[in-house]
């Protein structure tokens, strides 16, 4: 059997491990400055706004749109080699802050920029007994 | 006491292109060599060196390769755009009497070592950190790229025809370039009929791949009455940082180049429209226009108009990328190195066939990561 890819597998850190629990229950979190009132992603202990370390994790609706995207056609590296073509996009959700996602569950072609999107979960596999789960966006 | 002024006295590029029976520190070697000498100095005269490169700690290994023991190292790694930030710094570190004559150096063998897989086309950036949001979506450089192109159409309504119109030009300007790799014209339909590599990107919207080295020098004022060539002024040099994280760019249609150009040109005392001839960072067509943009050389969301009609060609009303850029001459990597050399041979009047006329003052822009870092430098001679 060919090893599985897993370099491109989210490794987990102290101030990240919350969010890749929380996308294994299906649920996808942000971080909340408390001090500044402000959202704010990729999560980190302290506020990039203001520099407060009051900060909280809240939920997501999961809703927001595409801010923009690419259909990636050419990707030398595995796992994406054999996944070519598929969107990489940069969404923006309704709290206000932008992530960096995958769109599925559509025509890539059919992908524009303002789409509504709705959060979905990716499972990938780790190993042959441990996997993670990806938030990924379908249409809304 | 005055500050001391700074001049460009020394150019010169490895060969370059495919050059398969070279190391990477080899070229560095023989591109500083050349400049050195193009600066009439000598390897003990260099006591300040700017360079970085894949390995650990390069500034070392370079330095122990050349032989040299500067007084004063730079060792920043932004991206393409760090040639630029050297310049910026070497002016500082030199006004200040940090050192006399500065060294810029690099060289890849970037071509090569795919053909001999020692390396993969696309970079495999580990998912820990920051890019544990990111690499597990399949992003590639190209497609950072591709995404601004995405945006900069949506909302302005640019064309896939008018960022070809880039590629196009500037091979127009490499075909005039003897040591360019790629010198057959092309036309709109040859970008727009090239494979899709990351939409709306297609392979000839991308700049190519290629070994080389290149180096320059820099010295203080002091030194001009003994440079056997023109001296070529550091008029305005600036630096600016973005983003590294693509979400958190905050608009995808602004280059940081917005902010470093507004102090090279106020640090010199210049306006866009007195540039007579420009070398900007294309990595990928979509990097030019948001650049011209930035730059100020028309609005923002105007590039996709102001680059038809050839305006960019050695002949148009704003020469640019005249050896023809990364997109047809050379890309050995992080090739802001190679924009300073082109504009140096253009201000000297020694660029032969596609020499600009009357070239006075030059804008430089080196592009760095995924829009992620820029310097700006403005240069002229007397």
């Amino acid at each position: 059997m060919p090893k599985i890819p897993t370099w491109h597998l989210p490794v987990p850190d102290v101030e990240t491990s919350n969010y890749w629990k929380a996308a294994a229950e299906g649920r996808l979190v942000i971080k909340h400055c408390n001090a500044c009132g402000r959202n704010f992603f990729y999560p980190r202990s302290a506020c990039p706004h203001c520099w407060s370390t009051d900060t909280t994790w809240m939920l997501s609706a999961g809703l927001g749109t595409v801010y923009t995207f690419t259909v990636v056609h050419q990707n030398d590296l595995p796992p994406f080699r054999d996944r070519v073509p598929y969107v990489v996009a940069v969404v923006e959700l309704a709290e206000g802050v932008r992530m960096t996602t995958n769109i599925e569950g559509v025509d890539p072609e059919a992908v524009v920029c303002g789409m509504p999107v709705r959060v979905s979960f990716r499972s990938e596999a780790r190993s042959e007994d441990d996997s993670v789960a990806l938030p990924v966006f379908v249409p809304a | 006491m005055p500050r001391r002024k700074v001049v460009i006295a020394g150019v010169a590029e490895s060969r370059f292109g495919e050059v398969p029976d070279a190391t990477a520190l080899q070229l560095h070697q023989e591109a500083a060599a050349l400049a050195v000498a193009d600066a009439g100095l000598t390897k003990d005269d260099i006591d300040g060196l700017f360079s970085c490169g894949a390995d650990l700690m390069h500034p070392l290994v370079l330095a122990e390769y050349l032989g040299v023991r500067p007084r004063y190292v730079d060792g920043t790694q932004v991206g393409g755009s760090t040639w630029e930030f050297y310049v910026h710094h070497a002016v500082g570190a030199i006004e200040a009497g940090l050192c006399d004559v500065a060294l810029l150096n690099y060289a890849t063998t970037s071509r090569s070592d795919l053909k001999r897989k020692v390396r993969s086309a696309n970079i495999a950036i580990d998912a820990r950190g920051p890019a544990q949001f990111e690499s597990a979506y399949g992003h590639t450089v190209i497609g950072r790229h591709a995404m601004a192109a995405m945006r900069h159409m949506y909302e302005y309504g640019t064309t896939n025809s008018q960022l070809a119109e880039i590629a196009v030009q500037i091979r127009a300007n490499a075909s005039l370039n003897p040591l360019a790799m790629y010198r057959e014209p092309i036309t709109v339909d040859d970008v727009l009929s090239s494979r899709m590599i990351a939409s709306p990107l297609h392979k000839l919207d991308c700049c190519i791949r290629s070994d080389g080295g290149g180096a320059v020098v820099l010295v203080a004022e002091d030194r001009v009455p003994d440079l056997p060539r023109k001296p070529v002024w550091v008029l305005g040099a600036a630096e600016a940082i973005s983003h590294h994280t693509m979400s958190e760019w905050e608009d995808f249609t602004v280059s940081p180049a917005a902010w470093s150009a507004e102090r090279a040109f106020a640090m010199a005392g210049v306006k866009p429209a007195e540039i007579d001839v420009l070398q900007v960072y294309d990595s990928f067509t979509i990097t030019v226009l948001l650049t011209l943009e930035a730059l100020g050389f028309c609005g923002r969301g105007e590039g996709g108009a102001f680059v038809e009609g050839g305006r960019l060609t050695v002949g148009g009303d704003l020469p640019t990328n005249t050896d023809g850029g990364g997109l047809s001459s050379n890309h050995p990597g992080m090739r802001g190195l190679f924009l300073i050399i082109e504009a140096v041979r253009q201000l000297r009047g020694e660029a032969a066939g596609r020499q600009v006329a009357d070239a006075r003052l030059a804008a430089v822009n080196g592009t760095g990561g995924w829009f992620s870092s820029t310097g700006t430098l403005i240069l002229g001679v007397d």
